[in-house]
């Protein structure tokens, strides 16, 4: 099943218009500005060996899976890990390390493309993860790492409708199609991703608790604004994004700006196909159901699980 | 894991491998950034295009095909436009019935989608060909001066160097995973779902202490060593004449490309 | 507890009898911040190209007492390298003339080629270009590996590792060489290696390890720490031969056969 796999969300070279690539290349190198500026200031001059050693610690830990069922596995992403115990801003640096390497020496993940393979892996994890994991920073263990469980499937939920509509707006792929699809199939995924993550974290407490003290308080109450803000507009679009018109008339548009594509040697005829996989209102509702239902009991299973044995 | 398994370097004493590595890097952004402009349908360019990938391949020395064989990493993600075969209003190419309805593959579909699985498909063969040609220190000192954030690049750097180790930290602990992982005969082992993501979270978690301690290691042995704070390093290269004329002969190239695939 | 005091007056003093001692630790001592005392009021001098081992159980405190020696960490009492007492603004001086060497080679050879890392003192000390690289092949081709510049450190053998740890160090122009554990995990053949390198290199070194077999041969002189504090210090042919102090300290008296 290659369809089920991370590299999903590496967008490669080509699937972007230039003019969405540079968009996302835009803010992400804003971001990363400010990133670098806000992790200089609270690590100092270990930060680069820190951020160095971490980013190659997510690295091995994608290599970390689990059997889940039927042949596949659940992997690590490390995006909303690395935010939540690293703080958001060197999480995104960590994150940004992660991308640029596998895209320079495996071909995972275009170069002009990297912007926005950076704002989806890296920055709206960051933002998701942590903004909801600041919210409850104060509270017992347990709450954390439920939140914790919440804030990575979000994550993967958020990558995978940004990844959608960039598509979307490049042309290369339909809304009423992608954004149900990488939203159902990302469901999943971020099932491996959220209970790898929980489990991480519930580790890491019971080993060296401070470094999650610190990472509480490692960026401003802001973070759970931008986050709320993020997952506000994942519920709001992915509904809508599924009617949006298609690739088209944005591309026709865009041809206009950027005059990059020469006169289509062919005739747009006015007959439109319907796509085939059914009413996208209905699909987008089922697979949002199926995933909050799913997200409750990850939620449910996990405070049972994760419950210390000791006390009772 | 062997540490082999991570190298994309060809070790050869190619025209190209001498090149500057800042050549080699801003011919290949360019030639990237070209590749997406290329309007669809531009079948002749999108030929020219290859064969410039081709001629970088012999000037290389790398095996015929090779660039080619690496270059199937994208296809899974040639899925996810796939859609725009049935939905881009044209002519009708291919009508077929599925689930009781009609799905039509139209010729405007079948262009752009093609189009868009060619860039990509040059576009990764041109980034291989950069790794093929070029170590990753190097590639690391070309965008230092070529001046992306030197912070970044430092952190990229030491991602690289310890890619390996960690790497194999974490090959060890599947390993001892595996080693007591048995099962009855005949039966499933292994628990359940939340029991074996608890496993690999824990490992996770490990590896992550572990990797946050020698963080703090290797910065001690950095300050044993005079670093505060500023990381310096030399550019081992120098541009020549040599690798002015190769850029402006691939830059010339790849503008006349751009003519054909827009005549 | 037998307490030894180096009985040979010379192996104190220096070589030319003038000159400040290369090392010298006055009444050293450490607690981390969770309380643990790791260092119990430490003393020892160590003279020009003379070649100490220090020795003792896990935790007695001998890896503590070497980042003190670059100001790594900082306890109370007195620390001087080459006359120059070890505090703050003095930093960037001592880091030059201590050469430490970590234990695994993996901390020490952070950068991605072996040059980058031999180059990586020299350059952070501010000397010139040409000088950087004249430093770079001297200090490998001491250690035998010339001709490595470009290699990447993750395809070194563990034995090569070891070597070029020792030449990112003496890239330096150190005055000491102080080693932690160099012999550990490394082959036969390898381990003799790195034994006749150390025995050749006409340096001061200080140097920790549980290879009895290899302080025997290279050190005339031993130090055993136990529980932070220096329990002996003297002859290392003389020390071997007292059992009881072997013994209580969890060492073990090399045979050869």
């Amino acid at each position: 099943m290659f369809f089920l796999t991370i590299e999903y969300l590496h967008i490669p070279d080509g699937f972007l218009s230039l003019l969405i690539a540079m968009i996302c290349w835009v803010i992400t190198a804003l971001t990363l500005v400010l990133a670098i500026r806000n992790a200089q200031k609270s690590f100092d001059e270990r930060l680069v060996p820190l951020a160095g050693i971490m980013a190659a610690f997510i690295f091995a830990g994608q290599m970390i899976n689990f059997p889940v069922a039927g042949g596949t596995s659940g992997h690590l992403l490390g995006s909303t890990l690395a935010a939540i115990v690293l703080g958001p801003w060197l999480g995104i640096l960590v994150m940004t390390a992660v991308i640029a390497l596998q895209a320079l020496l495996f071909q995972d993940g275009g170069l002009v493309t990297m912007g926005a393979n950076i704002l989806v892996m890296g920055i709206i994890p960051a933002l998701i993860g942590y903004g909801l994991y600041r919210a409850v920073a104060h509270k017992s263990q347990r709450v954390q790492v439920g939140t914790a469980v919440l804030a990575a499937w979000l994550s993967v939920m958020g990558a995978a409708l940004l990844t959608a509509l960039l598509l979307g707006f490049s042309g290369t792929s339909s809304f009423r199609i992608a954004v149900p699809a990488m939203l159902g199939v990302h469901a999943f995924i971020g099932i491996g991703e959220a209970l790898i993550t929980a489990a991480a974290l519930s580790f890491i407490f019971k080993t060296r608790p401070q470094l999650l003290q610190e990472s509480g308080q490692a960026a401003g109450r802001g973070w759970i604004v931008g986050g709320a803000v993020i997952i506000l507009l994942i519920v709001l679009i992915s509904p809508f994004a599924s009617s949006f018109p298609d690739g088209l008339e944005w591309v026709a548009a865009e041809n206009g700006f950027l005059n990059t594509a020469l006169d289509a040697p062919f005739k747009l005829l006015p007959d439109y196909t319907i796509p085939g996989l059914g009413e996208t209102a209905v699909s987008t509702i089922a697979a949002g159901l199926v995933g909050v239902l799913i997200a409750a009991a990850i939620v449910i299973g996990l405070t049972r699980l994760l419950r210390p044995k000791t006390d009772n | 894991m062997h540490i082999n398994s991570f190298d994309r370097y060809e070790q050869r004493h190619s025209l190209v491998h001498h090149l500057d590595p800042r050549t080699k890097v801003v011919v290949t952004g360019l030639f990237i950034i070209a590749n997406v402009l290329l309007p669809d349908g531009a079948w002749a360019a999108f030929a020219a295009a290859w064969g410039l990938v081709l001629l970088g391949g012999w000037l290389a020395q790398l095996p015929p095909g090779y660039l080619i064989k690496r270059s199937f990493i994208v296809l899974p993600f040639t899925l996810a436009a796939v859609t725009i075969l049935f939905t881009l209003p044209g002519t009708a190419v291919v009508t077929f019935p599925l689930f009781s309805r009609t799905i039509t593959i139209s010729d405007t579909g079948l262009i752009r989608f093609a189009s868009i699985v060619i860039r990509s498909w040059l576009s990764i063969q041109a980034a291989i060909w950069l790794t093929a040609t070029t170590q990753f220190p190097d590639l690391m000192h070309a965008l230092r001066h070529l001046r992306a954030p030197r912070l970044l690049i430092a952190i990229i750097s030491f991602m690289y160097r310890y890619l390996f180790v960690l790497a194999n930290e974490a090959t060890r602990l599947l390993r001892a995973r595996e080693a007591r992982s048995a099962a009855p005969v005949g039966k499933n082992g292994g628990g359940s779902i939340l029991w074996r993501a608890k496993v690999a979270g824990s490992m996770v978690g490990q590896l992550f202490i572990r990797s946050f301690e020698r963080s703090e290691r290797v910065y001690n042995a950095m300050l044993a060593r005079g670093y505060r704070g500023q990381l310096l390093t030399m550019n081992p290269h120098v541009m020549k004449k040599r690798d002015w004329r190769v850029l402006v002969t691939a830059v010339t190239l790849i503008i006349l490309v751009q003519i054909i695939g827009r005549l | 507890m037998p307490i030894i005091h180096p009985t040979d007056k010379k192996l104190l003093q220096t070589d030319n009898g003038a000159g400040p001692p290369t090392l010298r630790v006055q009444n050293l001592s450490f607690s981390y911040p969770d309380g643990f005392q790791a260092l119990k009021n430490v003393s020892l001098t160590i003279a020009p190209r003379e070649k100490a081992a220090l020795v003792g159980p896990n935790g007695a405190g001998k890896s503590t007492l070497m980042l003190h020696l670059n100001g790594l960490l900082q306890g109370s009492g007195a620390l001087e390298v080459a006359g120059l007492p070890v505090a703050k603004p003095h930093l960037p001086v001592i880091r030059g003339k201590v050469g430490m060497v970590f234990q695994n080679p993996d901390d020490q050879l952070f950068s991605p080629t072996v040059f980058d890392d031999v180059a990586f003192g020299p350059l952070h000390m501010g000397l010139p270009v040409d000088e950087i690289r004249e430093r770079v092949a001297r200090a490998l081709a001491q250690v035998g590996m010339d001709g490595f510049e470009d290699r990447l450190s993750h395809h070194l053998s563990l034995g090569q590792k070891k070597r070029v740890s020792i030449a990112t160090v003496l890239s330096m122009n150190p005055e000491i060489l102080v080693l932690d554990e160099p012999s550990a995990g490394l082959d036969p053949r390898a381990r003799r290696a790195l034994i006749n390198l150390l025995r050749d290199l006409p340096l001061t070194m200080l140097v920790s390890s549980h290879d009895m077999l290899m302080v025997q041969e290279l050190f005339p002189r031993m130090i055993v720490m136990d529980e932070g504090e220096i329990v002996a210090d003297g002859e290392t042919a003389v020390l071997l031969q007292n059992n009881d102090l072997l013994e209580a300290h969890g060492l073990e008296r090399p045979s050869l056969a």
